[in-house]
């Protein structure tokens, strides 16, 4: 049996089930992290991760190589999340606006996380996880997993703008949660 | 030139795919604010950059359930293409029948048709 992806790859499509098992293998760990950071949780992003695998499955033929594989992947997995979330909005009967944070983002509502963590990561993790769905799904793709704007808005359905200013968004209510000072001395200003 | 009007365009900036002005990038020089606002996009950006490679630990059982699943769609897979094979099958044995029927019913008529000559000629 072949380890390499590229070689279980094609040992895959020739309709070797192993092949494609060992990828799963070797990728679903990857894939679960994005469907996590996507989703925000634990449950949501195991049924993600489940149905882009089986989309992979059934479309093994489609992929043409000239992507990496793994890229191939996530974009499964972002339309996955995307189509995922879009329904469980739909099922709550409130759609999420894009303001609408998932969390409340007062300080004063949970001091002792601020003030206990322990690095810009921790703090950047916490406060993507607070994002808006939609601001944390652009966000995610472009700036951790590097996928182009318009893969993105392909996954998710939307305009190339409007993945745009998805992005710019997102990374302004980043740095506002992360960096409040420049923020608080404009608002004193005014 | 004023730094609201920069601030917009620092977060793209930050990924350095986008150039400023000439004159937006006149004002950041000068300006300790959006330089510093500049510097802390900047810090975000490598920061996700590095999540990159970090790789949550999956909840027991993934492993197994997407394999599970997968079997379960190979299976469905399997029987729907014996199905459609033996439909095939069925399809393409009618499709024999019908044109040996029709064959034997050519020669049976052209059999029929040159006794009729004969028995005219004679």
């Amino acid at each position: 049996m072949p380890t390499d992806v590229a070689e279980l790859v094609a040992a895959a499509k020739e309709g070797d089930r192993s092949a494609f098992d060992e990828l799963v293998r070797q990728t679903y760990a990857e894939t679960y992290t994005l469907a996590y950071r996507l989703t925000g949780n634990e449950e949501d992003a195991r049924d993600v991760a489940q149905d882009a695998y089986l989309r992979a499955f059934r479309g093994l033929n489609r992929f043409r190589g000239d992507a990496q594989f793994s890229t191939w992947l996530y974009r499964i997995t972002a339309n996955c999340a995307a189509t995922f979330m879009g329904k469980r909005a739909r099922n709550r009967h409130e759609a999420l606006d894009e303001d609408t944070p998932l969390e409340d983002e007062r300080p004063e509502v949970d001091p002792e996380r601020r003030a206990h963590s322990l690095d810009l990561r921790d703090q950047l993790g916490a406060a993507i996880s607070e994002l808006p769905p939609k601001l944390r799904a652009v966000v995610v793709l472009r700036d951790i997993y590097d996928l182009p704007h318009e893969d993105i808005a392909a996954e998710l359905g939307i305009s190339v703008a409007a993945a745009k200013v998805r992005l710019h968004r997102a990374r302004h209510k980043l740095r506002s949660t992360l960096f409040p000072e420049i923020d608080e001395v404009e608002a004193r200003a005014v | 030139m004023r730094c609201d009007q920069v601030a917009e365009k620092l977060p793209e900036a930050s990924e350095g795919t986008f150039a400023l002005g000439r004159r937006e990038r006149r004002h950041v020089e000068s300006c300790l604010r959006c330089q510093a606002e500049l510097v802390q996009y900047r810090k975000i950006l490598r920061a996700m950059r590095a999540m990159r490679t970090e790789v949550l630990e999956a909840s027991p059982g993934l492993l197994a359930d997407i394999l599970a699943n997968i079997e379960e769609a190979g299976e469905r897979h399997a029987i729907r293409s014996l199905l459609t094979g033996r439909r095939v099958a069925y399809l393409g044995g009618l499709a024999a029948a019908g044109a040996a029927g029709a064959a034997g019913a050519i020669v049976i008529a052209a059999r029929n048709r040159s006794k009729a000559r004969i028995r005219l000629a004679s």
